[in-house]
């Protein structure tokens, strides 16, 4: 059995350790989304395809022998998680594969895949029910020699006096869970789920492109392309990865072969805006004020900058042509949803970079931001 | 001896009265019969007769929305046939899973139901990350679009439903985790902003929104995850959601053929 040697697994954990390991892993999986989208043609070629499957396929069958790993990676309800990357990195692939050929395809004045095939129809007898009828059954077959594989888990029954550590919820909703960490519950758990879904009924009427409408096209739309990977691989599917296999006890960032040590501690710094602003000396050092509105005056400040500014400049700017097109209304609504999305990571990296915890804390009336 | 019963059993199945009746065309060879097969079936006739040939390239679709629907069937099956062996209730539901496990040989009834909604949330995202990536929400998709991401809510929101349902450990934390955040919606949660904004109106000492009235009591009909919950769950999980989901799924499939079929180049 084919299994990394102990000095790679400690060398890994200690990269992947702790808060800097999240940061870590963050910043790496944003860095591979930028070369891979940047140097597309590149990736996209099918011996590249192959070897990134080979690799990650070699990673995995080295990594399971080893117990921690097994531990978390071989839990049944885990593996429909694995799943999740080899499928999402496959599809992700395929789609830039195709982009890329279309995009050629355009440069060059020749018609695109698919509207070279959609000249003529077929018919759906049977040509496409014949490929639903083998989907199917092919899909009967994997559901089945799961089902026989591996057993549906049970735990202990439901124990009010018995709290799991770490308690988490459905592993589809650990993105949310993720945000928990830098955004209070109202945020994260209320707000922001509700603009997510908000925002994915509203891209239709926002995007004014009316080009790459029923075929893969990266040249004729990049912006909504980058916008939309980073919101679906970054920010829900490596948030997911990351809130399955690497958030152990008490919500602490984990080695990936790392033991999940409950009483591993991690110190907590977290610095409020208004401390950095009043009592630490960015720029003042006098004590916080007593009234809440002027002690949390410089967040509200920042904030109303970020959304009311951020519009503006960004409106003369990267979104220039997009407010032409968007007209004032709609142009407002896309920015703040927008600005909403890149908040998260922003705030993300003050918390990492500076500790910030709250840029508004008022705790008297539960609104923290 | 050349009728039809001369040659061979399905020849003579095909030509008597009972096949006939049911099957309204002849054997589907010919561009004629094969556009009848889809026309005169019930089931078929959700596709159109003739679709682009990019519609039916799978490194064009994926088929995640076909797989999709095909897992909510299973869901569906698998689901009514576990409905008869357990009992929402504190005292029954985990050991009815227990005797699921234990008492039926080879079943495969719960795996295939548990690991189906995993799946199916996998299909869906996959489904909507495809659609987007051809650009198939532009007009005139843009009311499918919408029906979609209701129908990934609904997705989600059945999941999320059925984790309780086992009633374990995992099942009741995850579900504690989850409700919890409903303490915080601003003004419904006894946790979120603006809680006490309508106090006033009934008078000093009174509050409208406490821990036994806000969202969060509202969807585990409780103040906690307990016996009203898994009742609440499971209506929820094996009624209310599902009804809305096939309404809903209805509208996708008939506006799918009715915004031009499956997308490609205008």
């Amino acid at each position: 059995m084919i299994e990394f040697p102990d000095a790679f697994k400690h060398a890994v954990n200690s990269v992947f350790t702790g808060t800097r390991g999240a940061i870590t892993y963050l910043s790496l999986s944003v860095l591979v989304f930028a070369v891979f989208i940047r140097w597309r043609a590149f990736f996209t070629r099918t011996w590249v395809g192959v070897v990134a499957l080979a690799a990650a396929s070699f990673f995995l069958v080295a990594s399971y022998p080893d117990h921690n790993f097994f531990e978390i990676a071989g839990k049944p309800d885990n593996v429909p998680i694995m799943g999740l990357i080899f499928l999402v990195g496959f599809f992700t692939w395929l789609a830039f594969r195709r982009m890329v050929e279309n995009d050629r395809r355009v440069a060059g004045g020749r018609p695109t895949l698919e509207e070279e095939e959609s000249r003529d129809k077929v018919l759906v007898w049977p040509d496409l029910v014949y490929i639903e009828f083998i989907a199917l059954i092919l899909c009967t077959v994997l559901f089945i020699a799961w089902s026989v594989g591996i057993g549906a888990p049970l735990e202990q029954p439901a124990n009010f006096t018995k709290t799991p550590n770490p308690s988490k919820a459905p592993w589809y909703f650990l993105g949310l869970q993720e945000m928990l960490v830098y955004f209070d519950p109202w945020l994260a758990g209320v707000v922001f789920p509700g603009l997510i879904i908000v925002g994915l009924m509203a891209i239709p009427y926002f995007d004014p492109n009316p080009r790459g409408n029923g075929y893969y096209s990266f040249r004729e739309r990049p912006f909504a392309i980058v916008v939309f990977c980073f919101g679906f691989i970054i920010m829900w599917v490596v948030l997911i990865v990351m809130g399955t296999f690497l958030r152990g006890p008490n919500w602490n960032f984990f080695g990936p072969y790392e033991y999940w040590d409950p009483h591993k501690l991690e110190p907590l710094l977290n610095v409020n805006l208004s401390e950095y602003f009043w009592v630490k000396g960015y720029p003042l050092s006098v004590g916080l004020p007593e009234g809440y509105l002027l002690r949390e005056a410089p967040g509200f400040a920042l904030l109303a900058a970020y959304f009311v500014l951020g519009p503006l400049v960004l409106a003369r700017t990267f979104f220039r042509r997009m407010l032409e097109q968007m007209g004032m209304a709609r142009y407002q609504v896309m920015c703040f949803l927008f600005l909403m999305m890149t908040l998260l990571p922003l705030k993300m990296t003050l918390r990492w970079s500076i500790n910030l915890k709250y840029f508004i804390a008022i705790p008297e009336k539960f609104f923290n931001i | 001896m050349t009728g039809p019963e001369h040659r061979g059993i399905l020849h003579y199945l095909r030509a008597t009265q009972v096949w006939r009746s049911i099957f309204r065309h002849a054997f589907p060879d010919d561009p004629r019969n094969r556009a009848l097969a889809i026309l005169s079936n019930v089931f078929l006739h959700l596709h159109p007769i003739k679709v682009r040939k990019s519609g039916v390239r799978l490194s064009y679709t994926w088929c995640m929305g076909g797989l999709t629907f095909f897992i909510f069937l299973v869901e569906t099956i698998t689901g009514i046939l576990l409905m008869f062996y357990y009992r929402p209730t504190a005292e029954f539901a985990y050991t009815d899973i227990v005797a699921l496990r234990e008492h039926v040989p080879l079943g495969v009834m719960r795996e295939l139901h548990r690991w189906g909604a995993h799946a199916m949330v996998i299909t869906v995202w996959l489904h909507m990350f495809r659609v987007f990536l051809t650009g198939s929400y532009k007009p005139p998709r843009e009311f499918n679009w919408n029906i979609g991401v209701i129908l990934l809510v609904c997705t989600l929101m059945l999941s999320f439903t059925g984790y309780l349902l086992p009633w374990d450990q995992l099942a009741m934390w995850a579900i504690t985790v989850g409700s919890n955040m409903a303490r915080a919606t601003p003004l419904l949660g006894y946790e979120g902003q603006g809680q006490d904004l309508l106090d006033p109106l009934l008078g000093p000492g009174f509050e409208v929104v406490h821990d036994g009235s806000d969202a969060r009591f509202a969807l585990l009909a409780g103040r906690f995850v307990g016996e009203a919950a898994i009742l609440r769950f499971y209506v929820l999980h094996c009624i209310f959601i599902p009804f809305i989901a096939v309404i809903l799924m209805s509208v996708h499939f008939w506006r799918v053929r009715k915004d031009g079929g499956v997308s490609g180049p205008l």
